[in-house]
């Protein structure tokens, strides 16, 4: 039975149901067209935005995408819904809330002060009615502040995470990768490794090493071991020095499942780390990453579009205080993300969404090789977000990932943005760079002959 | 004008790995060299994307055992890229090829999106892992084109073994173009999750060595008939808890004893 319809010219669009009509108002993509989901063409697609815009913004309330008996996330949005935060907007239709959000009343503190009134849905269902232009300038004024032992997201700043990643973790290539980074001035949001071989054991040896490079310069940054949850969680009951928690996530609790975890073991491995107490100036000790697509692939979806399953990742995320989330928006592949102009699109939907549920978004920029995408997308992509007030972006070695095998960002890339844009790094990082003597004296970080030296040397000597 | 070529201060480094450090920088950018590197790495993956794997050559490097031909529902590559839900099932035609016999493992060899890697790992790493498995009932080698991990779920399910090793191009990366995954799953059939299988990555010449993954992946399957499951709960730890002579080995030798 047909619940919505538009009439567009002469043609009467109708729609089944609400996950139809947000499947169709979302910007074409591969991964929707995949599953079946996607507008028929683009006059179906305006019908279903103009359908949604005269929505109210309460109706994801009053009826959730996914059902509430049968997911747990569900459960988790609609019991930690703050309706006293979320009354200022309450009577708004969705279209609304777009030109609210847009407004000069809508600032940083109030933005802030709506985040936990807000539902994924509702986020979701605002950004399809957002040029790029509008993502940008809305994620710009949702500040989200964390911290550990430096403080990511405030303003005026672009944190990085330094991946030194080695297809087989030869601790002297990893060394190699982090200090190459340090010298870029990457790492405040983590030095964070891919590890080859998922175990605890291997997870455990390079937690170490980056333990030792941490302390040897005396860094004010995190680690982290991508490893799965549960590895974590072994590693910190036999003493390895577990900074962050790592795990990938998505919206559903069977997209979880699939990545073998549920919300209560998400808890068990916070409250873990939480025991640890080694941050210094904060105690976020979680982190998440996620990607449009993650649903999809593992057949967890419920019938919705890509990008609001997504946005539903960030209301997992956001249920354990994390210190850094990033989507791996070009990672997961054309069949979710075709071209460079739908990662582009998904980057800003996805720091947008985060942002303004009260996530601290960063944003992997990447794609692969089998992605029609390249490295001037990515300039254009990386310098967006940053324009947008993204938290950290993703740093490797001259943009080449050798172990998961795609392309980021070059610590090159991120240096530039923030030379660029006036960017600096997370303050506590910053004193030390400049305490290392990186900083010239037009508070640029130049190229470092001398200090190169002086580290591989001292390197060289262990 | 200073003529000495500096020491490079990264050399001992580039040893150790293929990461692209000590790049320098052209103000804050890629000096040109560089930049017409990454270019020119990017060009080759992406040629080699597209590149076809010759199966009757393939074929030919398992003298003595039989090899079936199959082909998932994705009819080309470009479907195949854009359409992974039909690279993950069996075209109708090939089933009858696939009978239903009492495996303890069946190997799938599929394209993946590296033809280079099929072409020149997966013969060596699969004849390592046949010479260390005697005594186990080994299903013929079956040789997948347009393949994804979970065509693996499908073939096992239809010749009745009890886990599949699925063979696999990896996505070519700049540094590496022929990298070969190799993904286990405990009791095959469509539907399975990825949570529920054990994967070893990076099979490459400067990777992990056909030797090293052969006997991880020996060992995997020799703890994953064990305990009767493959995924998260089969920790490669427990494969690594070794004596002197071979932790995989071990375990190998223990489960046919187990079975005399």
């Amino acid at each position: 039975m047909s619940r919505f319809f538009a009439t567009l010219g002469q043609t009467r669009h109708s729609f089944d149901s609400l996950s139809q009509v947000m499947a169709c108002a979302s910007p074409r993509r591969s991964g929707d067209e995949l599953a079946g989901l996607a507008a028929q063409n683009d006059e179906q697609r305006v019908a279903a935005r103009r359908v949604l815009a005269d929505l109210p913004l309460a109706v994801f309330l009053d009826e959730p995408l996914v059902p509430y008996e049968s997911d747990e996330v569900t459960r988790l949005i609609c019991d930690s819904h703050d309706a006293g935060a979320f009354a200022p907007v309450a009577s708004f239709t969705i279209g609304e809330f777009r030109d609210w959000l847009l407004s000069y009343a809508a600032d940083s503190a109030a933005l802030a002060r709506l985040a936990p009134g807000l539902t994924p849905e509702m986020v979701a269902a605002v950004s399809k009615l957002m040029r790029n232009q509008d993502l940008i300038a809305v994620a710009s004024k949702a500040r989200v502040v964390t911290a550990f032992r430096t403080t990511i997201g405030l303003q005026g700043r672009l944190a990085s995470r330094l991946q030194p990643n080695h297809p087989t973790d030869d601790p002297t290539g990893i060394a190699a990768s982090t200090l190459d980074g340090l010298l870029f001035g990457m790492g405040d949001a983590v030095i964070g490794i891919n590890p080859a071989t998922d175990s605890v054991a291997a997870s455990t040896t390079l937690l170490h090493l980056l333990d030792e490079v941490r302390e040897r310069f005396a860094i004010p940054t995190q680690s982290c071991v991508l490893t799965h949850v549960t590895n974590s969680i072994q590693a910190i009951e036999q003493g390895a020095p577990v900074d962050l928690v790592f795990q990938s996530i998505a919206g559903t609790e069977a997209a979880n499942a699939g990545f073998g975890v549920s919300l209560s073991i998400l808890a068990e491995a916070r409250d873990a780390a939480l025991s640890l107490k080694r941050g210094t100036v904060g105690d976020n000790v979680m982190y998440f990453e996620t990607g449009q697509g993650a649903a999809l692939s593992a057949d967890a979806h419920h019938g919705l579009d890509q990008q609001t399953v997504e946005a539903r990742a960030y209301g997992v995320a956001r249920a354990f205080s994390p210190l850094l989330v990033n989507t791996v928006v070009g990672f997961i592949g054309p069949e979710y993300l075709y071209d460079s102009k739908q990662i582009i699109r998904a980057g800003l939907e996805d720091h947008f969404c985060g942002k303004l549920l009260g996530v601290p978004m960063g944003v992997d920029v990447c794609y692969t090789n089998h992605a029609e995408a390249d490295q001037d997308d990515m300039d254009a992509l990386a310098t967006l977000l940053a324009v947008a007030g993204v938290n950290f972006l993703i740093g490797v070695p001259g943009a080449d990932d050798v172990m998961l095998n795609y392309q980021s960002l070059s610590y090159h890339d991120i240096l530039g943005l923030r030379h660029q844009l006036g960017l600096r790094p997370a303050p506590e990082f910053e004193s030390w760079l400049d305490r290392m003597g990186m900083v010239d004296s037009a508070g640029r970080l130049a190229p470092p002959e001398p200090l190169v030296r002086r580290l591989l040397t001292s390197e060289a000597g262990r | 004008m200073n003529t000495v070529t500096p020491l490079d201060p990264w050399a001992r480094f580039r040893a150790a790995t293929r990461a692209r450090i000590g790049l320098g920088r052209a103000g804050d950018a890629l000096p040109t060299p560089a930049l017409l590197d990454f270019q020119a790495a990017h060009a080759k993956a992406r040629d080699a994307v597209h590149g076809a794997v010759d199966f009757d050559a393939l074929a030919a490097a398992f003298p003595g055992r039989e090899v079936v031909n199959v082909q998932s529902a994705a009819a080309d590559r470009v479907t195949y890229l854009r359409r992974p839900d039909l690279g993950r099932r069996l075209e109708d035609g090939c089933r009858a090829s696939l009978e239903k016999g009492d495996y303890d493992i069946a190997f799938v060899v599929a394209d993946g999106l590296s033809a280079a890697a099929v072409a020149d790992h997966a013969a060596a790493l699969l004849n390592a892992c046949l010479d260390r498995l005697s005594g186990w009932r080994v299903a013929p080698v079956v040789l997948a084109r347009q393949g994804r991990v979970a065509l693996g779920d499908d073939i096992g399910a239809a010749l009745g073994a009890r886990m599949v090793a699925v063979l696999i191009g990896e996505r070519p990366g700049l540094s590496v173009a022929n990298s070969l995954g190799v993904y286990l799953t405990w009791d095959p059939r469509p539907g399975r999750r990825d949570s529920e299988r054990n994967c070893i990555s990076n099979i490459h010449a400067d990777g992990l060595d056909i030797d090293g993954a052969a006997k991880r992946l020996t060992g995997l399957m020799a703890e994953a008939r064990r305990i009767r499951a493959t995924g998260i709960t089969l920790k490669e730890d427990a494969v690594r808890l070794e004596g002197p002579g071979g932790p995989s080995d071990a375990l190998v030798a223990d489960q046919r004893g187990q079975e005399a």
